[in-house]
């Protein structure tokens, strides 16, 4: 889709909500380098958000929607969850509909944008919690991978079930006391980044929201893959605060926290060799743009 | 207007596709084209209903009685007849990509049966509420434990609470038919619902019938995302914000009063497709001799052995009238209270333990002692005509002449 379809009837504008009406002159949709700077000075995609006050994934949500390389044309896939209470809110066509089943709604979606429009950008990008990626949708994640599905998947790991109040997830620590697990977690956090390497990703990063530059070059890394190569996935902590005991201001620094070295946050990152040589010209395309503009 | 296209596909009509099949008007193709005799079975008969049904995304997951005919529309991808074709992991994830597909804006097909239909059940609300046209043949089979993978009709049961449009086969001609037909039917602006094509497994799908199968090269017009009552998810249309709190969070009368008009929503485009379904099926029961005072209700094979019944009745002097349910969802009350307002005895056989066709005619029609729930067969028994002779016998208090398969 061009911005050009985002217009309002002359007719209605003066009903149309002046949020929209941001919408249609402000946002970035089609903006070459787009990115979380525009923040502050466009119209985000995302209009709003229901969770609670200082909720890491609200600042996740943000960078990302500024992130993603062709908001025009990309279809997002949540999942029930806290996640499914922002979408709502966010001005990219996005599907809900079940819990855990996003990466099989997600792989029908691409196949069927791909026949409806061949040679065209289609991205889709999946966005979905812990509980919803690891646990109760992993076979359907995973078989995404196997089969070397295109699209992107972002997990967004708060280390537990928060939408349900608080209970454990595969990727909880061991031993965190939580509902469903009154004793303390019995087995070690899954280590699905490293499965993700195992299963066919060409790219996979785990990581926390605290930086938005470095949110940004993952998204775009991520969703660019995805469209050329094959499945990425993106592991981001986005802790929550409501079940972790942290008031609002506090989940910055719980980010920076764990994600210094030895933590469970430190960065990773599996980049396969082609997926490398397809970033690496990438790079040299942009640059060789930067130095003709700078001419020009 | 019932069965209209839009704009895009009339404009279609006329062309060809890739593979030559020439797009053709839905009423030329089913009333007017010539017709080919073919001796097929029901799983063939699936493949070239699909042949010519312009399907854009299927996805397949083997389970009795239905593993050929998703295996044979493989086939038909391989040709390049249908676009896409892929194996999901489970049926759970097979009716999710089929929702992706869908939503998506393709056109899609699916199969299912018995435990893989209730694997996949947490879908079928969802592509209702989703408004999504997906076509799912049910070939229905045993879901009892232990392991069954026989006949048996008791997963319809399930379906006809999920919103979703359900009609019930007789013979592979029906099939043939219904599943073109269906297609027209579930994506009509008003109605857009998924539909559930059913059938008996084994008995339609593993026996050879003769069909009357429309010209290979003609084929549906394609399904025209944009008609669609709620946006297709292609960022072709511009997105827009749904709302400020999502409902699922509120817990306040705005809330429940907007899932509630939904689900009546959704309801009452099961209801509207009645005025594109009747021209199309030919009424939603089919009815012969109905001023008799016994009646036959039934669907399915059923429908088969209860004809096979009344000849059999007849012979003795006793005449029965046929009830021919051919679409469960939207249920016939109107038409089968019409169609049993003489009938003295109601005898509704059934390829299932609890008998739900039984239930529904008696929560439909006045006096409902009439109805005589049975003979019901279940795991994967047989039906013989002479099992419903005897019932009928032994309700009207007369001489049971046939003692079917007891020896002696
Ligand atoms: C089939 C099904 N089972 C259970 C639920 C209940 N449920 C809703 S949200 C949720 C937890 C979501 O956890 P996660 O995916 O980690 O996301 P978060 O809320 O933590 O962001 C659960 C269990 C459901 N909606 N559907
Ligand atoms: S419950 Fe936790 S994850 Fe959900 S919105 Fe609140 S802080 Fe965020």
């Amino acid at each position: 889709m061009s911005k050009e379809k985002i217009q309002i009837c002359p007719e209605f504008y003066d009903i149309m909500p002046p949020e929209y009406r941001d919408l249609v002159e402000q946002a970035t949709y089609g903006k070459e380098g787009r990115g979380w700077k525009d923040i502050g000075q466009s119209k985000e995609l995302i209009e709003d958000h229901s969770l609670c006050a200082g909720c890491p994934e609200s600042m996740a949500f943000r960078y990302i929607l500024a992130s993603l390389p062709n908001p025009e044309d990309t279809v997002m896939v949540g999942s029930t969850g806290c996640t499914s209470l922002v979408f709502p809110h966010v001005a990219v066509h996005n599907i809900h509909s079940l819990f855990g089943n996003q990466n099989a709604v997600a792989s029908g979606l691409k196949r069927a944008l791909s026949v409806r429009f061949p040679g065209r950008i289609k991205d889709v990008v999946v966005l979905a919690g812990d509980g919803a990626t690891v646990d109760i949708g992993l076979d359907m994640t995973l078989q995404a991978w196997f089969r070397q599905e295109k699209f992107t998947t972002i997990c967004f790991d708060n280390e537990l079930y928060a939408n349900t109040g608080g209970q454990e997830s595969g990727l909880m620590r061991k031993g965190f006391v939580a509902k469903m697990a009154p004793v303390g977690k019995k087995f070690e956090k899954v280590r699905l980044p490293e499965i993700a390497r195992e299963s066919g990703c060409a790219y996979v990063v785990n990581c926390t929201v605290s930086k938005p530059n470095l949110v940004e070059k993952v998204i775009r890394n991520a969703v660019l893959i995805a469209r050329e190569i094959g499945p990425t996935y993106l592991q981001l902590y986005t802790p929550c605060i409501l079940e972790i005991g942290k008031n609002s201001m506090e989940g910055l620094q719980e980010m920076r926290d764990s994600e210094k070295p030895g933590e469970r946050f430190r960065y990773y990152e599996y980049v396969t060799d082609s997926a490398k040589q397809f970033l690496a010209e990438l790079e040299a395309k942009e640059k060789q743009t930067a130095a003709a503009a700078i001419e020009g | 207007m019932a069965n209209e296209l839009s704009e895009v596909q009339r404009s279609l009509i006329g062309k060809q596709n890739k593979k030559g099949q020439t797009y053709t008007d839905p009423q030329h193709l089913f009333f007017e084209a010539p017709r080919i005799p073919a001796f097929f079975t029901g799983s063939e008969v699936i493949k070239e209903a699909i042949r010519r049904a312009s399907v854009d995304v299927m996805v397949a997951y083997p389970i009795t009685p239905q593993s050929e005919a998703a295996a044979l529309i493989g086939e038909l991808y391989a040709e390049g007849y249908v676009a896409e074709y892929m194996r999901g992991e489970s049926e759970f994830a097979v009716m999710g990509q089929c929702a992706g597909a869908a939503f998506g804006g393709a056109r899609v097909f699916t199969t299912t049966a018995g435990p893989g239909t209730m694997r996949a059940f947490e879908n079928f609300p969802m592509w209702v509420g989703s408004r999504l046209p997906i076509q799912v043949i049910v070939t229905c089979r045993g879901i009892n434990s232990p392991l069954s993978i026989q006949p048996d009709t008791l997963e319809m049961y399930f379906l006809l609470g999920t919103g979703m449009l359900v009609w019930h086969a007789e013979t592979a001609q029906d099939f043939f038919d219904w599943i073109l037909k269906g297609y027209i039917v579930a994506e009509q602006p008003d109605v857009h619902l998924p539909i559930a094509v059913c059938c008996d497994g084994f008995f339609v799908t593993h026996t050879k019938d003769t069909v009357l199968l429309t010209p290979p090269e003609m084929c549906l017009p394609p399904y025209d995302p944009y008609r669609s009552p709620v946006p297709c998810m292609d960022m072709e249309t511009p997105p827009v914000r749904m709302m400020r709190d999502p409902f699922v969070m509120k817990s306040n009368y705005i809330s429940y009063m907007t899932h509630a008009s939904w689900q009546e929503e959704t309801r009452g485009a099961c209801e509207r497709s009645r005025k594109h379904t009747i021209p199309m099926i030919g009424g939603l029961i089919e009815t012969e001799n109905t001023d008799a005072e016994i009646l036959i209700v039934a669907s399915g094979t059923a429908v088969s052995q209860g004809r096979e019944a009344i000849r059999l009745l007849e012979d003795e002097g006793i005449r029965v009238g046929l009830v021919k349910v051919k679409s469960l969802r939207p249920w016939p009350g109107q038409e089968i209270r019409e169609a049993t307002k003489h009938a003295k005895h109601i005898f509704v056989p059934e390829f299932n333990v609890i008998g739900w066709l039984a239930q529904e005619v008696k929560a439909t029609i006045p006096d409902n002692h009439r109805v005589i729930a049975g003979p019901h067969v279940a795991g994967g028994m047989t039906m013989p005509a002479e099992v419903i002779v005897e019932e009928i016998q032994k309700a009207l208090g007369r001489h049971v002449t046939t003692l079917a398969g007891r020896g002696s």
